[in-house]
């Protein structure tokens, strides 16, 4: 490179005016963001008030918003305070990890009891036998897992093992990845322990089959909806019962079927109280509260219409009970899985029975 | 963050191994030091420590896992060829955009840094879209028997889009600085233009294509929100390395998952290493 | 290099930059080169980016601006604002100072140090947030000291801007760096000889010489910030119209089916490239005949 020694002949010259006016300019640009920095630093500290977070799974968004709204104006008429309740939404798993982490959640409602499990066990906020607190295990409301397939059904896909016949794509996200690929896999694996009479062997041949038909594992349960629904990927998607009703709402009916299988898992996502947060924030009254909420007939109302199916449907009304398609559904804790404690670590642990199907052979 | 501006003199006891006349390495060097291991190497550290619950065996037997080494190949792989590709293409288009006027060239100046503003989640999804057997591309390529989206050729193509402006933005600058009178020169003593262009103007940008070179591999191996759209994420066929450190994070394996990430670490630390390495070697030649 | 000669020998020639050149390709090559790294964008850059406003724009222009005007957009459109706001000057003063000691000097284990700065990189956004998570998370090392104190670093501001200035640590640095190598130091001690401060010597000598490549590793520092994704959302806890950054709140919104908001949002990110467009013309305009005359020296 040629250099000009005169460059800084004159160092000592009056700058050029204009740049000097580019570094009064820059002083400017760095007041004005100070302030601006300032000013947002404390809106953000205001906003901060008292206020209840519920850290949930992925697909509860649009029923917590209506369950928020709710339960703050039935808490306002009742006690005169205003409750703010903050949302997170994410991944099971990974929303577990942040409350172990330190996010400080009033309380939990996830996808799987092993999640909350996992706080239990990790931060000793939730006491061990947290499940037993609520009625039924925890689980306000309950789902199943369908089949959502294209408009007339076109692969005539009406059970579980339609999904193996030649030519069939079958979208569910990865069971390590997501909570409710993880109902998927294992309302699968009751069906074909039912179909094959507990034959160890043609159980795992049916799994193995099935994931030989799916091209894709996302990562999300919404991803695989949208390879599925938007990107129009697959002809049958495994899905929540909610999720399914979801699509024909957002995608359209027009486009897809709902298929109901003969044969199902109950998939119970539980709720709990953070004691250790709402303690050390001194919440515990509202938080209670808005769990007990989650179980009256306006919090079982919202479940059901939003296709969450009510524990407790005495007080809901008829007209939504009706929507729910019947089937035969197994919990977790039958004999087949022995409850999620045993079920976990036996399927989706490193080298579980999901992993075992892509080891080369 | 404020405590590092009183020990920015840090550097100033070395000035013997220190070539150079010019004032400010203590207060420069000093600050460097202090805030790269503030926000770099300190939890790095602290990730290594992590790891190191998994004890020797345990890394021996993460790395002969047959599952960890496909990933790896894949990410390190698919980022060495991603980069290449932007190593080229990447020259050229900063060669065209600082040499050439068309139109929509200062529109195209400005997008090309757009791979980092769009959240990688984002470029994931829209490329998903687009290379998708029902896409606008993957419909074209589909009658050719190509399949982009939910294959190997798909995080390539992802890592294509995010690397990008590594290339462009480290060569811009340097190609703008060119001195023309050298091009001039060779021209005048009868250089035909190819012959001008890779022995005149090509060599003084090297250092800067290995350095967008680098970058873009560099970034393309951790790289996680855009590839899991795109990639099919199947196990020994399109499972990248960061996705396995989710996937050990789900099982709440924490040592397991920065095992992984130490591992990626050490293996993208000697590689960067080695090149940065040729660089002063070829820039102290120069 | 930049001069501060006021009278050039020949008119400037201030708006034709650079210069036409009297040496180069033939029309034809010329073409063929602008339309290969055409197609190359096009390919890649450009239908992506189409692909993000035209899902913004499906529902109608009245739909695409409807989405900024939820709070909780508007809470992650200042949370973002805040978070580069402050890491962007940091890894700016770094990413100077680093360049000055690695290009000015000679000293053993530079290229250990430029491997170091680099390795950012090459951590996989996971990872970025997940150290953070380790050091100051509740089961982390500083977790039972920052409980004890009532202070938060995750899932609040001060954890989102360090995985922020973690992430883009590197660019400003390595933008400079081979810049300032080609240009040496011969400038600067011409300068130092005739009696200029250290300081004088950076702010006469060295920035009129570096300010496009600095201004390049500002904008593409920025633009990462801005649109983080990976390290954001491990530290972030999303929280709705807390700790929501514009990235975060564009996945939020395509989680639930809100696909015109989600791409709305993502493409007020593409939007920067227009900030980066006016902020080019305007310092080609300054400086437009500074830059002519050092072309022609």
């Amino acid at each position: 490179m040629t250099s000009t020694p005169s460059a800084a002949a004159r160092p000592s010259a009056p700058a050029r005016p204009g740049r000097r006016a580019l570094f009064v300019r820059l002083r400017d640009v760095a007041l004005v963001a100070g302030a601006f920095g300032a000013i947002l630093g404390t809106t953000l500290l205001a906003r901060a008030d008292t206020a209840l977070l519920n850290v949930s799974y992925d697909p509860t968004r649009e029923f917590y918003k209506d369950v928020n709204q709710a339960f703050a104006a039935e808490w306002k008429a009742a006690t005169g305070e205003t409750v703010v309740i903050r949302a997170s939404h994410g991944g099971s798993g990974k929303q577990a990890r942040s409350v172990i982490d330190g996010l400080d959640a009033d309380v939990v409602t996830l996808a799987l009891a092993a999640d909350i499990d996992a706080i239990a066990r990790e931060t000793k906020k939730i006491p061990a036998d947290w499940q037993k607190r609520l009625a039924h295990n925890s689980s306000p409301y309950t789902s199943t897992i369908l089949f959502l397939v294209k408009k007339g059904n076109p692969k005539g896909i009406k059970n579980w093992d339609d999904l193996i016949k030649p030519g069939v794509e079958v979208i569910t996200p990865n069971p390590k990845t997501s909570g409710g690929a993880r109902w998927n896999y294992l309302g699968a694996w009751a069906w074909a322990a039912k179909e094959y009479k507990g034959d160890d062997a043609k159980i795992r041949a049916y799994i193995a089959d099935l994931f030989k038909h799916v091209p894709v594992l996302d990562t999300g349960a919404r991803g695989a909806t949208t390879t599925f629904a938007q990107r129009g990927l697959g002809d049958v998607l495994l899905a929540w019962e909610n999720e399914a009703y979801l699509v024909f709402d957002e995608f359209g009916a027009d486009k897809f079927d709902i298929v109901v299988p003969p044969y199902s898992i109950l998939a119970e996502p539980p709720v709990s109280l953070v004691d250790g947060n709402v303690d050390t924030k001194g919440t515990r009254k509202q938080a209670e509260a808005y769990l007990a909420f989650l179980y009256s007939k306006a919090g079982q109302t919202l479940a059901a219409k939003h296709h969450y199916r009510p524990a407790e449907p005495a007080g809901v009304d008829k007209a939504l009970l009706d929507r729910f398609p019947k089937l035969e559904l197994v919990t977790i804790d039958d004999p087949v899985f022995g409850g999620w404690a045993k079920a976990q670590p036996f399927h989706f642990g490193d080298g579980g029975t999901f992993d075992q199907l892509y080891k080369p052979k | 963050m404020s405590i590092a501006t009183s020990s920015g003199r840090g550097g100033a006891g070395r000035r013997r191994l220190v070539h150079g006349v010019l004032p400010g390495f203590g207060l420069a060097m000093g600050w460097t030091v202090v805030w790269l291991s503030l926000i770099v190497l300190f939890p790095l550290v602290a990730l290594a420590v992590k790891a190191s619950g998994l004890g020797f065996g345990g890394f021996v037997k993460l790395l002969q896992d047959a599952r960890v080494q496909a990933a790896l190949e894949l990410s390190f792989g698919a980022a060495l060829i991603a980069a290449l590709v932007n190593a080229v293409f990447g020259v050229l288009v900063a060669w065209v955009l600082t040499r050439y006027r068309f139109p929509g060239r200062a529109l195209i100046d400005a997008a090309v840094d757009l791979p980092f503003a769009l959240p990688t989640a984002v470029a994931g999804i829209t490329l998903a879209a687009l290379f998708a057997k029902t896409g606008w591309i993957g419909g074209l390529l589909a009658p050719l028997g190509i399949e982009v989206a939910y294959t190997r050729l798909g995080v390539v193509v992802a890592l294509i889009f995010v690397g990008l402006p590594f290339v462009v933005r480290t060569v811009q600058p340097l190609l703008a600085d060119l001195d023309r009178e050298v091009e001039e020169a060779a021209a005048t003593l009868g250089a035909s233009r190819l012959t001008t262009v890779f022995r005149v103007l090509l060599p003084p940008l090297v250092p800067s294509i290995l350095t967008g070179f680098t970058l873009a591999f560099a970034r393309g191996v951790g790289e996680y929100g855009s590839i899991v759209f795109i990639a099919g994420n199947m196990p020994y066929l399109t499972e990248i390395a960061p996705l396995l450190i989710v996937i050990k994070l789900e099982e709440f394996d924490w040592v397991g998952a920065t095992g992984i990430a130490c591992v990626m670490l050490a293996i993208s630390f000697s590689l960067l290493l080695v090149i940065n390495l040729i660089q002063a070697h070829a820039n102290r030649r120069s | 290099m930049a001069t501060d000669q006021t009278f050039p020998l020949d008119p400037p020639r201030p708006r034709a930059l650079p210069v036409p050149p009297p040496i180069g390709e033939t029309v034809v090559a010329r073409w063929t080169l602008v339309a290969i790294a055409g197609l190359f964008l096009a390919l890649v850059l450009v239908l992506p980016i189409a692909g993000v406003f035209t899902e913004g724009l499906r529902k109608g222009i009245w739909a695409y601006f409807k989405s900024f005007g939820d709070p909780d957009a508007l809470a992650s459109i200042q949370l973002t604002l805040l978070v580069a706001v402050i890491s962007v000057p940091a890894n700016l003063v770094f990413g100077v100072a680093a360049s000055w000691a690695i290009t000015k000097f000679d000293f053993p284990g530079k290229s250990l140090l430029i491997t170091l700065i680099d390795l950012p990189f090459s951590v996989s956004p996971v990872v970025s947030g997940l150290v953070f998570v380790l050091l100051f998370g509740a089961q982390g090392l500083f977790g039972p000291f920052l409980a004890a104190h009532g202070l938060k670093v995750i899932f609040a501001v001060p954890g989102l801007v360090l995985a922020t200035i973690f992430v883009t640590f590197p660019f400003v640095a390595r933008e400079l760096i081979p810049l300032m190598e080609a240009q040496g130091a011969a400038d600067e001690e011409a300068a130092l000889t005739l009696g200029a401060s250290g300081w004088t010597i950076f702010r006469r000598v060295t920035l009129p010489n570096i300010k496009w490549g600095l201004l390049y590793g500002v904008l593409l520092c920025n633009a990462r910030a801005m649109g983080e994704f990976g390290a954001v959302s491990v530290v972030s806890g999303h929280i709705r119209g807390l700790t929501n950054t514009m990235p975060l709140q564009v996945e939020i919104l395509y989680n639930e089916y809100d696909f015109v908001g989600a791409f709305a949002m993502a493409s007020i990110l593409a939007g920067l490239a227009l900030i980066t467009l006016v902020l080019k013309t305007f310092l080609e305009w300054r400086f437009g005949d500074e830059l002519a005359a050092n072309r022609r020296h």
